[in-house]
């Protein structure tokens, strides 16, 4: 590991003028990525600057009924906060679905909305990999991609993001409020991460010296209704196969409002429009639901070996939907 | 004494009791030390430079930068490490050339004041390479492969009795399938590890292995010294599952380090993810069964082909299809082994290697029979048990396979079963039950040797270089010491874990307490003769483990029982194991607690090889690439349920004086085929490759 | 760059002159000699070497040695001694959970955290609690035993 300069910001628009001086500087949350980048050769900043004891570490309801999560709130708060137990229950379960309690101790909302791919040849620094090491090559393409996209993916990058609790917050339209050299600016997460194309090496639209600050929850009521879904080989402490976060709201048999989200299967949370699209004002029914997914994935393209994923994708989503539908 | 006094049957009062762990205070609360623990003052690390290519040869290697580090002692490469004195071991033979025969092999390596400055040198040194073609794909199709001179702890490559092919072609009944297990990791908690330090032509050497004796007699011709000029101390190991068995690459590394800095302990431990490279692994097979049987299920003929690999440089050839030859009774019957030598890391000891992979084949293929046959799989494996050992003719010391399974299928209820798969669903789980048989070699080897000093506290200074690596030799060598002595357990005061103290073989092959405990027996027995009942102060004897003449004369294997239960996830194939149930027939236990945990121990292992571990190779740059325990998975709290092993009430008098027959691996044995079949039952999906992952379930 | 830094470690406050990028765990086992705390993976998959900071149960291998500044670092060795174990630590010698031992400082300082902040656990609760630390000797319904027996004491003192 290279050796590096510590140091604790002081606050926030410190913090961001530190990066901003500083190109290969980064800020540091939980560590819980960033430093398993740094042992292993991904990453080698010469300045990290410590964010978490600013004072981000809040989460309140606002009057409009929006809620607010502080950047530094970590995992397991964030997970057993009541308003998000009972408000968007699918972020909560989302959060306990991933990592272990230890990581969850540490990991904050930035840092995991933050974190990198976890595909085997970006964490490898002997293999080729463009997201790492651009214009290199992807060493996934051809090789082992159980854990790879089959949405969304290009033929530079095929990686998928790993977070879960982005998924839940994708589907529940969070925004990501951001401050920069310039000032506040608020991203919709749906738009946050990015998809691979011809610059894999660019997860997120967050530019260099952006700090982000909180993630904001609108009110949302069909959240209350609505859980999160997670496959994995391991039945607890790994990464998701395929995951669907959903929310729906059903009256008379038909519903009024819903909301999905997939993990596992592309660059970002991949936010459902199309089956969300025919699902609003249908009827509730397996049926439908089945034409809903099949819609969704129709534009899923595999790899050799992850071409199970659109089965078990819609399988999952199916029964995640006919779960909330038959406790409506 | 001879050998028949030796090995009398002895009176057992401790014997059989569930004494506590002795180490147990020492492991909780941190006091207990492990190889990278011992304080020593002034330790340096070293830290290895590994290939990044699976063939071909190191050019050069510019250390211009590692060298300007601070904190920098020695910078060790093929052109300045001291010269080896024995190539025979290519694996071990590092440093020594600029050849490279595997991706992630050691080429060099960094002494240095912390493990840090060492980590970061080693960065900065710049390797050119000349690269060859390489090949680590193995496949049934090769054109390369070749049959090795034997297969692992020596037995026959081949074996064949009658005519198998004819025996096939006139079976009423009968199968024809292909089955593989991957590449596993041992993993054991600890990472290995070795500390140095080199004095006047003398080793000291703190280790995390499965054998100090043994390790020091295979590094002693390495560095043209005596075996006695190297002292190896491990009181407590964390784990190792057969890949501390023998010395790696490690070993040798913190060596060549600690010449390099003279009178300075040098501290090595491999990374996670090193240890998929440097600390061996279980081959993967690919393995054809062709099973032929009338239409009661009687056996008429018994074909295993195995595929496997090795590494180039050096051979290892894994024993799986060798359970077969024992387990049933068929007049026809026919094993083999065939090797690809590949570009690869070399494969090594792991957890019951051969009867692991070989028994998943075996038995998976039994329960494929026993559905042709219409026949319920404990019925069919009860209908072909043989008298006499099929292979050799001898008789068995004890055999009662027959006696687990009746007794398992009544624990479990197997009764309630129905008879066809895919008939129960509860919430949109499947629900289904399988079973698989297990076995196991007796081993005892050879040359262990034990001393007893009488001291003037009144206790027994009882005295063997053996090792614990989480077995509980600890406790069971108190044991069988008290019983030998015939005194009570306060009595004896154990010296294990160190090479200062008398020879003691390795703990291999589920050997460890027969081979080390006879010596016990015998030294105690020895001690009774000279000194009496009443000895004075100072009174010593030592003595070795006995020839067995029974050995020779006997079939002696250990046989088991697995039961499961699975619910598959009809949506997503997700696999759960809410129940499994293993009863063994292993001889005398010695200790039912720390036994209990061998079975269990093992068992979970062999639910985490049916469900997870699979170390996937990539062939294009012959790496792991699932090289870390977030990629690598092994089972954790959420997957054990309800794991459970019992045995039967018995004494095996023929495989020594204590009655037993060695417990540490027969637990993995047969235990992912149980839970295969029980995936069948549940879905009617046959998984014939493992691991069992939900993706091969979604029907 | 060595640099000179005060660590609260089992209530006392520790000196130490190490790189400020040395990872807490190599800071404890090497510099003050505890030996509690284990590496198994460094990369926070295993759970060996589970310490608490500030009464929560985190991993030490990739915690950098400066952000644990001013923080309160308990280890094993923390909890108990030989002579006068703490009560999880008691409850693992009475379920006799150890085999290998290695995983066992995470095992006890993850469920130790755990209890504090719920102790009336359910079986699932605590399997769950301890699904970051990887067991390789199979000690998994012992450890859940002992952490259940260990809930039932604190009830009752
Ligand atoms: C073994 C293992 C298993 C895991 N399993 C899962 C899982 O199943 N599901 C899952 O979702 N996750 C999982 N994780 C990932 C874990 O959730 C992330 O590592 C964690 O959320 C990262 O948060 P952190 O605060 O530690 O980030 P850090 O490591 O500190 O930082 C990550 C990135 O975020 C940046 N950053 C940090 N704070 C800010 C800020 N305020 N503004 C801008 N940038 C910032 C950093 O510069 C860095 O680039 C797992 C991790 C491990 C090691
Ligand atoms: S999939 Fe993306 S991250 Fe993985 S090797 Fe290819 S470019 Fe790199
Ligand atoms: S050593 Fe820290 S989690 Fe494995
Ligand atoms: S006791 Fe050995 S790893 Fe848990």
């Amino acid at each position: 590991m290279k050796p590096f300069v510590y140091e604790r910001a002081r606050d926030a628009a410190q913090a961001v003028a530190a990066l901003v001086a500083d190109p290969d500087a980064v800020f540091l949350g939980g560590g819980t990525n960033l430093v398993d980048h740094m042992r292993l050769g991904v990453a080698s900043p010469d300045r990290v600057v410590d964010v978490t004891r600013l004072p981000f570490d809040r989460i309140e309801q606002l009057a409009d009924g929006r809620v607010c999560i502080g950047a530094n709130v970590r995992n397991s708060e964030l997970a057993a906060h009541r308003l998000i137990r009972t408000r968007y229950p699918m972020l909560s379960q989302a959060l306990l679905a991933g990592a272990s309690g230890q990581l969850r101790n540490m990991a904050t909302t930035a840092g995991n909305l933050m974190q990198r791919t976890r595909c085997v040849y970006f964490q490898n620094v002997t293999t080729p990999c463009n997201k790492r090491q651009p214009g290199s090559g992807c060493s996934a393409i051809g090789g082992y991609t159980r854990y790879h996209a089959i949405l969304g993916a290009s033929e530079h990058c095929i990686a998928v993001h790993p977070s879960d609790m982005a998924v839940a917050m994708s589907a529940l339209d969070a925004r990501v409020v951001v401050l920069g050299p310039s000032g506040e600016r608020r991203i919709p997460l749906v738009d946050f991460h990015r998809l691979p194309g011809d610059e894999p090496e660019r997860d997120t639209v967050l530019r260099h010296g952006e700090l982000i600050t909180a993630v904001e929850l609108p009110a949302l009521p069909v959240a209350a209704h609505s859980l999160y879904r997670k496959v994995r080989d391991r039945r607890s402490f790994a990464f998701a196969l395929v995951s669907v976060a959903a929310a729906l709201d059903v009256r008379g048999g038909t519903i009024a409002d819903v909301r999905i989200a997939f993990g596992g299967v592309a660059h970002k949370p991949w936010r459902a429009t199309r089956a969300e699209e025919i699902l609003r004002g249908t009827d509730a029914t397996p049926e439908q639901f089945e034409r809903a997914a099949d819609t969704e994935l129709a534009a899923a393209r595999s790899q050799p070996g992850n071409a199970f994923k659109v089965k078990m994708l819609r399988n999952t989503l199916v029964a995640a939907l006919q779960e909330l539908a038959g406790a409506a | 004494m001879n050998a028949d006094a030796a090995n009398a049957p002895l009176r057992t009062r401790a014997i059989g009791q569930p004494l506590a762990r002795i180490e147990g205070h020492a492991k909780v609360t941190g006091a207990a030390r492990y190889a990278w623990e011992h304080d020593l003052s002034d330790p340096l690390y070293a830290y290895p430079l590994q290939a990044t290519i699976a063939r071909g040869r190191v050019v050069s290697i510019d250390a211009e930068a590692a060298r300007a580090l601070e904190g920098v002692l020695a910078i060790i490469t093929p052109d300045n490490a001291p010269k080896l004195q024995s190539d025979e071991n290519k694996e071990l033979w590092i440093l020594q050339s600029d050849g490279i025969g595997f991706r992630g092999q050691f080429i060099g390596a960094v002494v240095a004041a912390s493990l840090e400055v060492a980590r970061h040198a080693v960065d900065l040194l710049r390797v050119q390479y000349e690269e060859e073609f390489h090949d680590a794909d193995l496949r049934a199709d090769r054109n390369d492969l070749y049959a090795p001179e034997c297969v692992n702890a020596g037995y026959p490559t081949d074996s064949v009795e009658g005519d198998v092919d004819a025996a096939l072609q006139a079976a009423e009944v009968s199968i024809d399938h292909t089955y593989t297990t991957p590449m596993e990791h041992n993993n054991p908690m600890e990472t290995h590890t070795t500390v140095a330090i080199w004095n006047d032509g003398h080793f000291t050497l703190y280790g995390s292995t499965q054998g100090a004796h043994s390790l020091r007699k295979t590094l002693a011709p390495l560095f043209g010294i005596d075996a006695d000029a190297i002292r190896v101390i491990a009181p407590h190991v964390g784990g190792g599952f057969g890949s501390k068995g023998t010395a790696h690459a490690h070993d040798v590394l913190a060596c060549l380090a600690a010449q390099a800095v003279p009178g300075r302990p040098v501290k090595v431990t491999l990374t996670r993810q090193q240890m998929f490279q440097l600390a061996g692994y279980r081959t993967p097979t690919i393995q054809r069964i062709r099973l032929g049987a009338d239409r009661e299920g009687r056996l008429t003929a018994i074909a295993h082909d195995v595929i496997e690999q090795t590494s180039r440089i050096k051979e290892f050839a894994e024993q799986t299809a060798v359970p077969t030859r024992i387990m049933y009774a068929a007049p026809s019957r026919r094993t083999t082994h065939r090797l690809a030598a590949l570009d690869v890391p070399v494969p090594s000891w792991m957890r019951a290697p051969g009867e692991t992979p070989g028994m998943f084949a075996l038995e998976t293929a039994m329960d494929e029979l026993a559905i042709a046959c219409g026949l319920d799989p404990v019925e069919l494996r009860v209908r072909n048990d043989p008298a006499t050992d099929p292979e050799s003719g001898k008789p068995w010391s004890h055999r009662d396979l027959v006696g687990c399974l009746r007794e398992g299928a009544r624990r479990f209820g197997w009764d309630r079963r129905d008879r066809a798969p895919r008939t129960r669903e509860r919430h949109g789980w499947l629900i289904g039950t399988g079973v698989a048989a297990a076995t196991y070699p007796r081993y005892r080897m050879p040359g262990s040797v034990a001393a007893i000093r009488y001291g003037r506290d009144g206790r027994y200074a009882v005295r063997i270089g053996a090792v614990d690596i989480g077995t509980g030799t600890w406790t069971a060598l108190t044991q069988i010491a008290a019983d030998a002595l015939e005194c009570p357990v306060e009595s004896i005061v154990l010296a294990i874990g160190d090479t200062d103290l008398p020879n003691a073989t390795v703990e291999g092959g589920s050997s460890g307490v027969s081979s080390w405990g006879t010596a016990i027996v015998a030294a105690a027995r020895a001690f009774r003769d000279h000194h009496g009942r009443d000895p004075k102060v100072g009174a010593e004897a030592s003595a070795a483990s006995p020839d067995n003449p029974d050995e020779e004369r006997l079939a002696m294997h250990s046989f088991g029982a697995q039961f499961a239960e699975v619910m598959v996830n009809a949506a997503t194939g997700e696999v759960r194991v809410p129940r499994m149930l293993g009863v063994f027939s292993v001889g005398r236990i010695l200790n039912p607690r720390t036994a209990r945990s061998q079975f269990i121990g093992g068992m979970t292992m062999g639910l985490s090889m049916a469900l997870l571990e699979h170390s996937v190779m990539d062939a294009r740059f012959g790496e792991v690439v699932t090289h870390d325990f977030a990629e690598y998975h092994v089972a954790a709290h959420a997957d054990i349920e309800d794991v459970d092993a019992i045995w039967l009430d018995e004494s095996d008098p023929h495989s020594n004086a204590m009655g037993s027959r060695g417990i540490g691996e027969i637990g993995i044995v047969g235990a992912a085929a149980a839970i295969g079949n029980a995936v069948w039952h549940a879905t009617g999906i046959r998984v014939r490759d493992l691991p069992i992952t939900p993706d091969k379930l979604l029907g | 760059m060595a640099k000179t830094m005060a660590l609260k470690v089992n209530s006392e406050t520790h000196s130490v002159s190490v790189d400020p990028g040395t990872m807490l765990l190599y800071v404890l086992r090497d510099d003050l000699k505890l030996h509690g705390p284990k590496f198994g993976c460094g990369l926070s998959e295993c759970g060996a070497c589970t310490i608490h900071l500030d009464g929560k149960a985190v991993h030490s291998c990739v915690l950098p040695v400066e952000a644990a500044v001013g923080h309160h670092i308990t280890t094993l060795e923390g909890l108990g001694t030989v002579e006068k174990p703490s009560p999880m630590q008691q409850a693992f010698i009475d379920e006799q959970a150890v085999q290998c031992g290695y995983c066992i400082n995470g095992m006890i300082m993850t469920a130790s955290a755990f209890l504090a902040q719920h102790p009336n656990p359910s079986r699932d609760e605590i399997k769950q609690a301890l699904n970051g630390n990887l067991c390789r000797c199979g000690t998994h319904m012992r450890i859940v035993r002992a952490v259940q027996r260990a809930a039932k004491t604190g009830r009752q003192a």
